[in-house]
């Protein structure tokens, strides 16, 4: 194998896991802001809210990410240009960004449920009592205990987003997966690229689920106390 | 029938078991008592090699237990448990539960094995439950199918293990009756227990251990006459005050 | 925005013979199904054995299984299929290479390759699903099981295994429908299942709204089908007198 091809790809390489880094930070961060927002809804006595949730986190949880990616392809633009009634390309990158955060919100919406559900009723009764109302009750009681005790499993689906992001190759954004494939291709050293490119996201999912890991172990003997 | 030779266990570096020697012969009935943490459950279950030995030598029925050589699923069979949170398999009906191990491990045909275990849950007094699930029976009920179940087998010898610890008071009863009648039709039998009753009544040997030590191996008559050792003493009283 | 709407789409002809466009989602459908069902038997019989083979006292056998899963999970799943399609054909043995490659129609050496892809890589979950099964049951059990008798095979085959494949059945049936969800990779590999079959009926119609609501209410439906189907099996196998084993 030819490992000089993979030194002279590298600033591409370097290029594409940045493009895969920030798809993944910001659809994380995207996610999560749109998940409470649905786990709130979800939990709230507003029958119209609870359940406009529930059918948004049952549909996407009901479907392939990959369907989602190649939808939002087509829709974004098509929306785009219903709103500001022009054409404007945006390109794969928004398309997927907005997919991936669309979507994974689904699945941040039920662990943060889960983790609000799980915080005993005496705190918000308490929090009642000493006089605040319900958006201060969730933002300064409910929420940051939820998202302490989630954390690991937030992290957890966040490693599974990153897995994930190789799939935007559908739409042919030159991320990190894509990059290896094409150089391969154009050099004719696929294994040796592909095996690299599996090489690097193993190194950076097993470190993430290692540190995961060891959060799950201190978060547990921090609550056995 | 049992012998128990200068046994001593770790727990990486906690020893559990420090130099035990003891022997129960065929026909007896010793009771093995002892604070909590003495070690008396690792020791019982050590005669049957659910708990793996380092130091010493146990011998069932001159088959040597800690010898990488001994078929210890066979001679398992031949060994009865009881355990104190009963154990029986909560997906089988209670026939099934008797008949499972005569099956698969003895080799008895279907029928066989089906009347054999009817027959002894009729003797515990259970037969009407013959087609129930364990999570449908009161506790002690299930401890009375669990003797079921080992008797089942045909052991020349029983181990318990706390059968009546994990039970409530109004139930430990109705297995210590099973157990006196046990003992009284000559099974041989090791038996960890606080129930001094139960000793008292059908018991040859006591043994009294505490910290992985064996402090007292006396005639039952002597134990509770006059126990030589002070922690026996101590352990005594409490435990009888407690009871009364 | 000029978007002709048109629902009537499926029903028009895609121009080949007495074909219409439904013909397509079905049989996009049965390639889904396949892919699914015959992965899941892989991934179902592997990740059971390596989920036993974790919880063994032998340290090899259970490092094994703890390698497998590692491996499996941390590398993306696109990933591992472009391994499978790309590089492991080339260094198979002569003869079978032009098994795959030449007597096997290109439809069906694919959906082999992407079967195994997606068995070994859900294979990978079962076993955790199945190894916390095993673990969430009381220890006594195991030890009951030895002390009647029951070698470590019959231990794990009449008393373990039956109770944790109780536990896990709604674990179970999420991983079963990940892949459904996850055979749509094999579109990318060109192999005409629901997704791909849905991407060319908007391409060849314009009509992608109507396109894409089809493939949704399909995988929608199975998935209904499936929870349905799994909570009957759940409710069919519960065992009188339990309410929650392994305490759940």
């Amino acid at each position: 194998m030819e490992f000089n091809s993979l030194i002279d790809a590298l600033p591409a390489l370097l290029e594409g896991l940045q493009v895969t880094l920030k798809l993944m930070v910001m659809a994380v961060m995207g996610g999560i802001v749109i998940g409470t927002m649905l786990a709130l809804f979800r939990l709230s006595n507003n029958r119209i809210l609870s359940l406009s949730a529930s059918v948004y986190v049952g549909y996407f949880r009901s479907i392939p990410l990959l369907l989602v990616i190649s939808w939002f392809y087509f829709l974004v633009p098509m929306i785009i240009e219903w709103m500001t009634g022009k054409p404007e390309p945006v390109g794969p990158f928004i398309s997927s960004l907005v997919a991936f955060t669309m979507f994974e919100a689904a699945y941040y919406c039920e662990i943060l449920r889960a983790g609000i559900q799980s915080i005993p009723k005496g705190q918000v009764s308490a929090a009642y009592a000493l006089g605040m109302n319900y958006r201060q009750t969730m933002r300064l009681v409910i929420l940051p205990q939820a998202f302490r005790k989630m954390a690991p499993l937030l992290l957890q689906q966040s490693i599974i987003l990153f897995q994930d992001t190789a799939l935007v190759y559908a739409v042919g954004l030159m991320d990190f997966l894509n990059t290896a494939r094409s150089r391969g291709d154009i050099t004719g050293e696929l294994p040796l690229f592909l095996l690299s490119a599996g090489a690097v996201y193993f190194v950076i999912s097993f470190t993430a689920s290692r540190v995961v890991m060891h959060l799950q172990k201190k978060l547990a003997i921090a609550q056995a106390h | 029938m049992i012998e128990i030779k200068n046994v001593s266990k770790w727990y990486g570096s906690f020893q559990v078991l420090k130099d035990c020697s003891t022997h129960v012969s065929k026909g007896e009935v010793v009771v093995v008592c002892g604070p909590s943490g003495s070690g008396k459950s690792t020791l019982i279950k050590c005669v049957n090699g659910l708990e793996a030995i380092q130091q010493g030598e146990i011998l069932v029925n001159t088959t040597k237990v800690n010898d990488p050589k001994t078929n210890l699923p066979k001679l398992r069979s031949h060994v009865g448990m009881v355990f104190q949170h009963f154990e029986l398999f909560p997906h089988l009906s209670i026939t099934d539960n008797l008949c499972l191990a005569q099956v698969e491990v003895l080799g008895r045909g279907k029928e066989e094995a089906r009347e054999k275990g009817l027959a002894l849950l009729d003797r515990v007094g259970l037969k009407a439950h013959a087609d129930k699930f364990p999570g449908q029976l009161s506790g002690g009920q299930q401890q009375r199918v669990a003797i079921a179940r080992a008797l089942a087998m045909g052991p020349y010898c029983m181990l318990f293990d706390e059968p009546t610890s994990a039970l409530d008071p109004e139930m430990i009863n109705e297995v210590l009756d099973v157990m006196v009648e046990l003992a009284q039709e000559g099974m041989t039998m090791m038996v960890v227990t606080h129930e001094m009753g139960f000793a008292r009544k059908v018991a040859n040997r006591v043994i009294f251990m505490d910290q992985g030590q064996i402090i007292e191996d006396t005639t039952k008559e002597e134990f509770f006459g006059s126990p030589r050792s002070e922690r026996a003493q101590q352990f005594l009283s409490k435990i009888l005050h407690h009871c009364n | 925005m000029n978007y002709n709407w048109d629902w009537a789409v499926f029903f028009k002809s895609t121009g080949i013979g007495e074909e219409i466009y439904l013909h397509w989602f079905m049989s996009g459908l049965l390639w889904t199904l396949a892919l699914s069902l015959c992965g899941w038997l892989i991934a179902l019989l592997l990740g059971s054995l390596l989920g036993t083979m974790r919880t063994l006292p032998n340290r090899w056998l259970a490092g094994i299984g703890s390698a497998y899963v590692s491996l499996f999970r941390n590398v993306p799943l696109l990933v591992q299929l472009f391994v499978w399609y790309f590089l492991i054909p080339d260094i198979l043995p002569e003869s079978m290479q032009t098994w795959l490659k030449q007597d096997l129609s290109p439809e069906v050496s694919g959906f082999l390759i992407v079967t195994l892809c997606l068995g070994l890589f859900t294979a990978a979950r079962v076993c955790e699903q199945v190894r916390t099964g095993i673990e969430a049951l009381p220890r006594g059990q195991r030890q009951a099981a030895a002390a009647l008798g029951l070698t470590t095979a019959q231990t794990y085959r009449r008393v373990l295994l039956p109770q944790a494949f109780r536990i896990v059945i709604p674990p179970l049936t999420s991983e079963f429908l990940n892949i459904i969800k996850n055979s749509s990779v094999a579109s990318l590999v060109g192999l005409m299942e629901l997704l791909a079959q849905t991407k060319q009926t908007g391409e060849f119609t314009a009509n992608l709204f109507e396109a894409f609501t089809m493939a949704t209410l399909i995988y929608f439906t199975v998935n209904m089908g499936v929870m349905f189907t799994m909570s009957r099996l759940e409710r069919k196998l519960r065992v009188p007198g339990l309410i929650a084993l392994g305490g759940k």
